[in-house]
């Protein structure tokens, strides 16, 4: 995914504080469906998930009073294009120190396009056990149509109908200097 | 982004930039994790086809790296040379052609003879791996070495490293000295007379010293590697007995105590117990060589996953 230049920026569909009402949204949604925090483990996939994951985690802990557990994935060893993208990417640490059997994962992610990722984060947490269930949190779904496994998302802060020639783009302040979410297209020569 | 290692082989440690070092290390830190999951094996490598091709004993490495390759979820293959063609007279290239045609991702060569690895890296499509070519580099070694340092001291640069022993004939020691000088530690060496050149790997000055006794390279030492006496290597009278040597070259406790008190004793392996190191130091709190192996295997995923990255037509 790199940080890809010369990218520009066709509209802007989220600001900071309309992504800090989706996250609270999606916080309550969670624990709604699962019936409060206990046994609940919230997962970040790396990169943007994770703070996404964070955010979530505080909120959930406000309503509840209970802090769920906390977990990271790195899908970079899980991935099904690791021969074709060019040098092997980067890996990075997975930090899934409490055990995972038995317990309500939701795998959080910034963006669920064709589901490729998702896959890859599912495959990786079933060699760490046998959680109770899985469920997947993101906060922008592209659509449907993009869609190349059968993955959809739970808890959705905003479905986003894009064409494929055009990125969304999750800024945050952890990576970059804004807090947004962006559609961005490649300039046509 | 970093994508600092983009080579086809892994030959030595002498041609690798700092920077190139440290992706690699930085890659290993991470895969140290795998092994201590209940299920230790990632699919990164599946379809990957591994081949171990020992023409000298090794069971350490060997293992290591044919763990590192299943570990990938990558197949591995062992060659080893009492059950080869080499055996019935067939040349090295010819043998490393005809595995080749089988189309495997990446070849593991360890040999007696300095540049085997980087003839067979010249003929081959496959990825070459330097596990050992006589007394001229070990990289895998190197970089786990590193990595031990790095775990137990944080930082490599400014650390005053003593590598001590048969220094002539040991690819450790080489990969050792160009790894540690490049990451900005200060490397003495010292050992036997007629086993420590004058000059080694043109790095003397370039943050290498040559010590005259063993004392003098231990004084205020953070890290001491204590190489092992190749029995197999010693045709010339390089020194009288192995007794001898215990007595004026062995690591031991009291030896020990010249270095900084939270020195780190490392060791290649296989230790010859009782001469180039005393038991109690081996198996006493500062000695890290078991930490060494764990780290050995985490170094080899690395050196597996960046080397199949997609470096086809990539030049050495």
């Amino acid at each position: 995914m790199g940080d890809e230049i010369n990218l520009v920026e066709k509209s802007r569909i989220m600001n900071s504080a309309s992504i800090k009402r989706a996250l609270s949204r999606l916080a309550s949604e969670i624990v709604e469906s699962n019936q409060g925090a206990e046994n609940l483990y919230l997962v970040g996939i790396r990169r943007r998930g994770v703070p996404l994951a964070e955010v979530l985690a505080k909120n959930i802990t406000q309503l509840e009073g209970i802090a769920p557990l906390f977990g990271i994935l790195d899908i970079t060893l899980y991935r099904d294009d690791l021969s074709t993208v060019g040098a092997n990417p980067v890996v990075n640490r997975t930090e899934l120190n409490e055990d995972i059997e038995d317990k309500n994962i939701i795998l959080v992610d910034d963006v669920l396009y064709t589901g490729r990722t998702i896959r890859a984060a599912l495959d990786q947490l079933m060699d760490f056990g046998r959680p109770n269930r899985v469920q997947l949190a993101v906060l922008v779904d592209r659509g449907k149509e993009h869609r190349e496994l059968p993955i959809q998302a739970d808890y959705i802060g905003k479905t986003v109908p894009t064409k494929r020639s055009e990125i969304i783009k999750v800024m945050l302040k952890e990576f970059d200097d804004v807090e947004a979410v962006g559609i961005f297209e490649r300039p046509t020569e | 982004m970093d994508k600092n290692f983009q080579r086809k082989d892994l030959l030595g440690i002498r041609n690798l930039s700092a920077d190139e070092i440290k992706t690699l290390l930085q890659t290993a830190d991470t895969f140290r994790d795998v092994s201590r999951r209940e299920v230790k094996k990632v699919p990164a490598l599946r379809g990957k086809t591994v081949i171990n091709l020992f023409f000298e004993n090794s069971t350490r490495t060997r293992t290591s790296f044919e763990l590192a390759a299943k570990r990938l979820s990558a197949d591995a293959v062992n060659i080893s040379v009492s059950t080869s063609s080499v055996a019935k007279g067939e040349t090295i290239l010819d043998t490393a052609m005809n595995l080749d045609a089988m189309a495997p991702h990446i070849i593991i060569v360890r040999h007696g003879s300095a540049g085997v690895p980087h003839q067979l890296a010249k003929v081959s499509r496959a990825s070459i791996v330097n596990a050992g070519d006589g007394s001229n580099e070990h990289p895998t070694q190197a970089l786990l070495d590193a990595m031990t340092i790095k775990e137990h001291k944080g930082e490599i640069l400014g650390l005053n490293v003593a590598i001590l022993g048969d220094i002539l004939h040991s690819r450790v020691a080489r990969s050792n000295v160009h790894l540690l000088t490049k990451l900005g530690a200060t490397v003495r060496v010292a050992g036997p007379n007629p086993l420590v050149p004058n000059d080694f790997c043109g790095l003397v000055n370039n943050g290498l010293t040559i010590c005259p006794t063993i004392e003098d390279a231990l004084e205020n030492a953070d890290v001491v590697m204590v190489l092992r006496i190749q029995k197999e290597r010693m045709n010339d009278a390089f020194f009288p007995t192995m007794r001898e040597y215990s007595i004026y070259y062995g690591l031991t406790k009291d030896r020990l105590k010249l270095a900084k008190s939270d020195a780190i004793v490392l060791h290649p392996g296989p230790m010859n117990r009782g001469i180039e190191i005393a038991s109690d130091v081996a198996d006493g709190s500062s000695s890290l060589i078991l930490n060494q192996v764990e780290y050995g295997l985490a170094v080899r995923m690395a050196v597996l996953y960046l080397l199949s990255g997609g470096n086809e037509n990539k030049e050495q």
